[in-house]
């Protein structure tokens, strides 16, 4: 007789792999930040990890039974949203300014 | 222990420098002259009192209160009156109260006469704390005290740069032995402390007295220390430098402090550890020899000094090397006895100059001078009673105690009589001319001073009349036995101060001569066996061969300066030559100092201290040090801050990596 509880258990999607993915999506977030020089690409790859961070959350709530997550989630959602109206606002003047999104190109504040 | 006066002794004349130094500007002139008299006035005469209650009592003391209590060591703010203080005390306040009475006169047409009067009080309130202190760091702060009020005084018109100078050099020298003194001081603490019951104050007289065994060891190092800081204070080889130039203070000050009192503190210091020098017999040699040395030295220097102060001032040096010799041979009491005999006649020579020069209207040089008995009769009656105390003519004081210190010399070794016997006809010899230069002779002043020259007035005079009677009969306090009659009283009175035996719990108060006795039997062995063995015509051949040699010396001094050298004004003399110019030149010895120890120190100061220590190390290495290092820091640290987003993304990326998988391993051990 086949052991159908393992190979259930094997299929199951448990915990380990929703922070599976969400840590990998977390990381091509981090890798789009540091890689890219695309400001808009960078600003992408920031939701993408507040993404992956969201996931985390969520699956945690629904594992632990603690609605706390879903809250958490919410919020980051909301902080998520308006930053995007910020940042976004700030990339349109930048790029009217100077005709690049090209980050590196961004270095007067150290002088 | 019986509650005294001694507080109100030392404690008066402070308030009177405190009263005529804050508020003596604001004061009429007659005010300010009876707070400085009337205070010094007052503790003399609760010193007489003090005087008598130790006659009967032993010691008297007064306990103030606890002053450093640390550990083991408590330090005791007590004065104390033994026959050596009492005698010190009346000493003291005495000459100090002539001393004061005359400078009313002295400085009379001063404009800082009241401050004049706030460093005298002062000096006598330290001169008093340091005769009076129960122990060595009390007499340390009158020793300390004294040297500022010196300073003080010495450049008391220090408008003038030479008269700074002179404050400034008697200060730093008298501090390198202080030097010696402290470590001297340390030296007892460290030796006693843990041998003896907690809480005593081990520096106290009694108990070095009492545990004067625990120190036999470090006895000549203890001595030895202590006497470097008695060759700074009472000027003797190779510190006496400074004492020729204190006199450019006020003629007063020259007398109170650089003859009479301060100068003998050292000697005081001796005396009142006899029964330290007595376990230390080397060091009692050195004493006695560099005694003899400085009394030489500094005696024919005096023989071709032109300024009548510095006569004076090179005569106190050889004096107090007198002094020394008589306590390093052992023989304290009679130290101190040259102390009291040096002090009248000494202060009588001070004053009376001082009486001369302000009639001469602050001229000092000898040559100058010349036939002044006629103009100032008193002054010059007085000064020749002094002289011939200070030669040892009999029955004059000074012939008492100087005789008596070339006989116990005589006793130890005949060089050291030798010198001493030498330094005598010296003595005579140079007062000689001093009085010859002085008031014989023709007048070689100019005309408009020789019209002014008149007669000190009284309160000038009456001080100098009352201390030459005390430099006439001051030596009968103490008349050796072996002349009839005599009875040798300061020597038994003194003898239990010296010998440390007052401060033994079994000495019976009130039986001062019994104890004396005692104490020559068992402890004081070799001074006891000295007393005893007084071999009566030894002493007369002494006595009577210096007392010739006072009267031969006065008499070539006489001839030489009276008859056959024809004195020139300064403006006619010629430059001197030969082995004159040498003593006028005082050996070279100021000048031999300043190659091998002022020079040196300067170029080091300058080459070593200034251009590298504080220019390199400090200015370079600390200062301008700390600010280059912060400077390259933050041009290091500026190198991240370069404004590239993604490297900060990065860096913080790569931090984040870094502390996961440190807490990762932590986590599984």
């Amino acid at each position: 007789m086949p052991d159908l509880q393992g190979l259930t258990s094997a299929l199951q999607v448990g915990l380990g792999h929703y922070l599976g993915l969400s840590a990998i999506l977390f990381s091509i977030g981090v890798l789009g930040v540091v890689f890219r020089r695309n400001a808009l690409v960078m600003f992408m790859s920031v939701e993408l990890m507040l993404t992956a961070v969201n996931l985390s959350l969520i699956s945690f709530s629904r594992f632990l039974d603690d609605m706390h997550g879903h809250v958490m989630v919410l919020f980051v959602l909301a902080v998520a949203a308006a930053e995007a109206g910020v940042g976004l606002a700030i990339l349109v003047e930048i790029f009217r300014k100077r005709d690049s999104v090209d980050v590196d190109e961004f270095r007067q504040l150290m002088e | 222990m019986h509650e005294s006066l001694l507080g109100w002794i030392v404690l008066l004349p402070l308030l009177g420098a405190a009263v005529n130094g804050l508020l003596g500007v604001r004061l009429p002139r007659p005010l300010v002259s009876a707070i400085g008299v009337g205070t010094v006035a007052a503790s003399f005469v609760m010193s007489v009192m003090t005087f008598f209650a130790v006659k009967e009592n032993g010691i008297v003391s007064s306990h103030l209160w606890t002053w450093i209590p640390i550990g083991d060591l408590s330090i005791e703010l007590t004065f104390m009156a033994d026959p050596l203080s009492a005698a010190m005390l009346l000493l003291v306040t005495g000459v100090g109260l002539l001393i004061h009475v005359y400078s009313t006169g002295y400085m009379h047409g001063d404009p800082s006469y009241h401050r004049f009067f706030s460093y005298l009080n002062l000096f006598v309130f330290s001169m008093l704390v340091l005769v009076s202190g129960d122990n060595l760091l009390l007499l340390f702060v009158g020793w300390e005290g004294v040297g500022l009020c010196s300073y003080l005084l010495i450049g008391f018109w220090f408008s003038e740069e030479a008269n700074a100078k002179a404050g400034k050099k008697a200060f730093v020298v008298n501090r390198v032995g202080d030097f010696g003194f402290l470590i001297g001081m340390f030296l007892i603490v460290k030796t006693l402390a843990g041998q003896v019951e907690p809480g005593a104050n081990l520096l106290a007289f009694d108990v070095i007295r009492q545990h004067i065994d625990l120190l036999v060891p470090v006895a000549t190092a203890v001595g030895l220390l202590l006497f470097v800081g008695a060759t700074g204070k009472s000027a003797q080889i190779p510190l006496y430098v400074w004492l020729p130039d204190a006199m450019a203070g006020p003629t007063p000050v020259s007398a109170l402090i650089h003859a009479a009192t301060m100068v003998t503190a050292g000697v005081y210091m001796v005396a009142r550890l006899g029964f330290l020098y007595d376990v230390a017999p080397v060091a009692g040699t050195v004493i006695a020899v560099v005694g003899a040395a400085t009394a030489l030295l500094a005696a024919s220097i005096a023989l071709a000094q032109n300024d009548i102060k510095k006569v004076l001032a090179y005569s106190t040096v050889s004096q107090l090397g007198y002094m020394f010799l008589a306590c390093g041979v052992g023989a304290y009491y009679i130290g101190m006895f040259h102390v009291f005999t040096h002090a009248f006649f000494k202060a009588l020579l001070f004053l009376g100059a001082g009486s001369v020069i302000h009639s001469m209207h602050e001229e000092q040089d000898m040559r100058n001078m010349g036939g002044l008995r006629k103009y100032m009769p008193i002054t010059f009656g007085t000064m020749a009673i002094a002289t011939l105390a200070i030669a040892g003519v009999p029955p004059f004081s000074g012939f008492f105690s100087k005789d008596e210190i070339l006989y116990y010399a005589f006793k130890q070794s005949p060089v050291l009589w030798g010198v001493g016997f030498v330094v005598a006809g010296m003595t005579a010899f140079y007062m000689a001319r001093l009085m010859m230069m002085t008031f014989f002779g023709q007048p070689r002043m100019d005309e408009k001073t020789k019209s002014h020259l008149h007669e000190s007035p009284l309160s000038m005079t009456v001080p100098l009349m009352i201390l030459a009677v005390l430099s006439f009969a001051g030596g009968w306090m103490n008349i050796p036995e072996f002349i009839p009659g005599g009875d040798a009283k300061l020597h038994h009175w003194l003898e239990p101060s010296t010998s440390g035996d007052i401060f033994l719990a079994d000495h019976g108060h009130g039986d001062a001569h019994g104890a004396e006795l005692a104490s020559d039997a068992e402890h004081g062995g070799e001074h006891g066996a000295e007393v005893a063995a007084h071999s009566t015509s030894t002493e007369w051949t002494l006595a009577i061969s210096s007392a010739i040699l006072a009267l031969l010396g006065l008499g070539a001094g006489y001839v030489v300066y009276g008859k056959r050298v024809q004195i020139r004004s300064v403006a006619e003399s010629a430059p001197s030559s030969g082995l004159r110019k040498v003593l006028e030149n005082k050996w070279y010895v100021d000048e031999f100092y300043d190659a091998t120890i002022i020079q040196p120190i300067r170029r080091l100061s300058d080459t070593v201290l200034w251009r590298f220590v504080d220019a390199v190390i400090i200015d370079g290495v600390l200062v301008n040090g700390v600010s280059r290092l912060i400077g390259v820091t933050g041009q290091l640290v500026r190198l991240v801050q370069n404004g590239l987003i993604r490297w900060y993304a990065y860096s913080f990326a790569a931090g984040v990596v870094v502390l996961l998988v440190y807490v990762a391993r932590r986590i599984n051990g």
